[in-house]
């Protein structure tokens, strides 16, 4: 069964956003569902830190032993900070999805954008809609 | 729901991630396909093969018959046990299976893949007509592929009675005892043993190999491993749409005069006229996974294509193979995601008995 944290808001295509302390910061990664669709990561291209992230647009990819699927970003705004780790250890991916596992953080324009993603309800149904 | 192996209740308590193969369910990982990969490369896994399909060939002409059927030739079995990897094609030369055929002290017996087998048991029993055989299908028999440099010493634990049988054997080698058959093949590029199983014993065999310490992997660490050692895949890097002598197979057909054999007229035809593409290795050492089907670029001659692509455990960076022009040479293009990327072109295999073997 996947874990699908309930202070974190979602994209339909398996991304996480976790809204941080400060009000105006992001983090985003995928979802343990994503990582158990995938298999092993072994490959995750993170964009550069500075870069301008229009919402809904690639934004990097991850590649598994299955497939290469791109990473859209949920939410407008500039990337500050991205998971080195993942270079060495993208099996963090599956591992830790929520936590050690992340891909990027970016500063956002406007926060409020964040509320017009899923909740983690809507993202559980997706979810179990998606394996039957 | 697709069919079930004697060991599928033995796949779920293992929490198998179980995926439709060939209309069957099989276990694809247990956990991690990559920590399976490794374990067979260093210790030892075991693989439930039982979906694969095995046929006794019997009769007093069963030799002239097999003859006949394959591109390599039964006659270079001289002991008994002995294991010979063919091509069956048909008379155009196209691959209509890959197959391993042993000697067994009175006839033959074959192994052929699962996902072939009703076009493949048509076509035998077509050919078939004209010879003195019979051909009888052993569903009865399960099949444990147990791989790894630590693989044959448990399974001669676990069966201490054969382990003198078991070590003997040469390398593709099969011998039978009770019922068993215990043959020094796999399709991982390491040592191991493929054993056949009466049904009744496989759960009892199975469980008695993982608590020798053997883990069970599934058909995702199977198809990096095989794709590492190099070697084909039905479906993916031949079909009847190719001979071997496209498929990186030219070593399996046996062309001496005194034998024919479905295909070799075609063959002999394609060989004189210029045998126009070939199966390489890619290697791609940068960032990125190679991937079936991805568009091969090959300056000034006919594109070429993957057939299957990984991302080697092993070797840590991507490797796969590829269809690409006869004129090929050590370096290409892949298109990939939109972009082109230089690859290396190379001889497979990639890796054998756990190390890089490719220049």
């Amino acid at each position: 069964m996947s874990t699908i944290p309930g202070d974190l808001k979602y994209l339909s295509s398996h991304e996480w956003v976790r809204l941080e302390d400060d009000g105006e910061t992001v983090t985003i990664g995928i979802t343990h569902h994503a990582q158990d669709l995938l298999g092993d990561v072994v490959f995750v291209e993170v964009p550069e830190v500075g870069v301008e992230i229009v919402a809904g647009e690639e934004a990097g990819v991850v590649e598994s032993v299955k497939a290469a699927s791109d990473i859209f970003s949920p939410i407008a705004g500039t990337v500050i900070e991205v998971n080195e780790a993942l270079e060495d250890a993208p099996e963090l991916v599956n591992s830790e999805p929520y936590e050690d596992g992340w891909f990027f953080k970016i500063k956002v324009s406007d926060a409020e954008e964040l509320d017009s993603l899923m909740s983690p309800d809507a993202y559980k149904e997706l979810c179990e809609s998606e394996d039957h | 729901m697709g069919s079930k192996t004697v060991l599928y209740d033995a796949h779920q308590n293992a929490g198998a991630k179980i995926v439709d193969f060939g209309g069957w369910d099989m276990p694809l990982h247990y956990g991690s396909q990559i920590e399976e990969h490794h374990i067979v490369r260093k210790t030892s896994g075991m693989f439930d093969v039982s979906h694969m399909t095995v046929v006794d060939i019997q009769g007093a002409q069963s030799r002239d018959f097999l003859r006949f059927l394959l591109a390599n030739d039964v006659d270079k079995l001289k002991d008994v046990g002995k294991a010979l990897y063919s091509g069956m094609l048909d008379e155009n030369g196209g691959v209509i299976d890959d197959l391993i055929v042993y000697r067994m002290p009175q006839d033959y017996r074959v192994v052929v893949n699962c996902g072939t087998r009703e076009k493949d048991l048509a076509w035998m029993a077509r050919q078939a007509k004209n010879f003195d055989v019979a051909l009888n299908e052993r569903p009865d028999l399960a099949m444990i592929a147990v791989q790894g440099p630590e693989a044959i010493e448990k399974v001669k634990a676990v069966r201490s009675a054969q382990a003198e049988l078991i070590a003997q054997l040469s390398v593709f080698q099969g011998l039978e005892e009770g019922g068993w058959m215990y043959c020094r093949t796999g399709y991982t590029g390491e040592d191991g043993l493929e054993v056949l199983v009466p049904e009744s014993e496989a759960a009892a065999f199975w469980q008695a190999l993982t608590d020798e310490g053997v883990k069970p992997c599934g058909l995702g660490a199977r198809d990096t491993l095989r794709l590492e050692a190099g070697m084909n895949l039905y479906g993916s890097d031949m079909d009847e749409s190719v001979t071997p002598l496209q498929s990186g197979m030219a070593w399996t057909v046996s062309f001496t005069d005194d034998r024919d054999f479905i295909g070799k007229a075609a063959l002999v035809a394609q060989k004189a006229a210029g045998v126009p593409n070939k199966l390489v290795g890619l290697v791609l050492e940068a960032r990125g996974v190679l991937r079936g089907h991805q568009r091969v670029i090959v300056d000034g001659y006919a594109d070429g294509e993957i057939t299957s692509g990984t991302f080697s455990p092993t070797l840590a960076y991507s490797v796969a193979l590829a269809r690409v022009p006869s004129e090929t040479g050590d370096t290409c293009m892949v298109e990939m995601r939109g972009k082109q990327i230089p690859v290396q072109v190379v001889r497979p295999p990639f890796v054998r008995n756990g190390q890089r073997v490719y220049k």
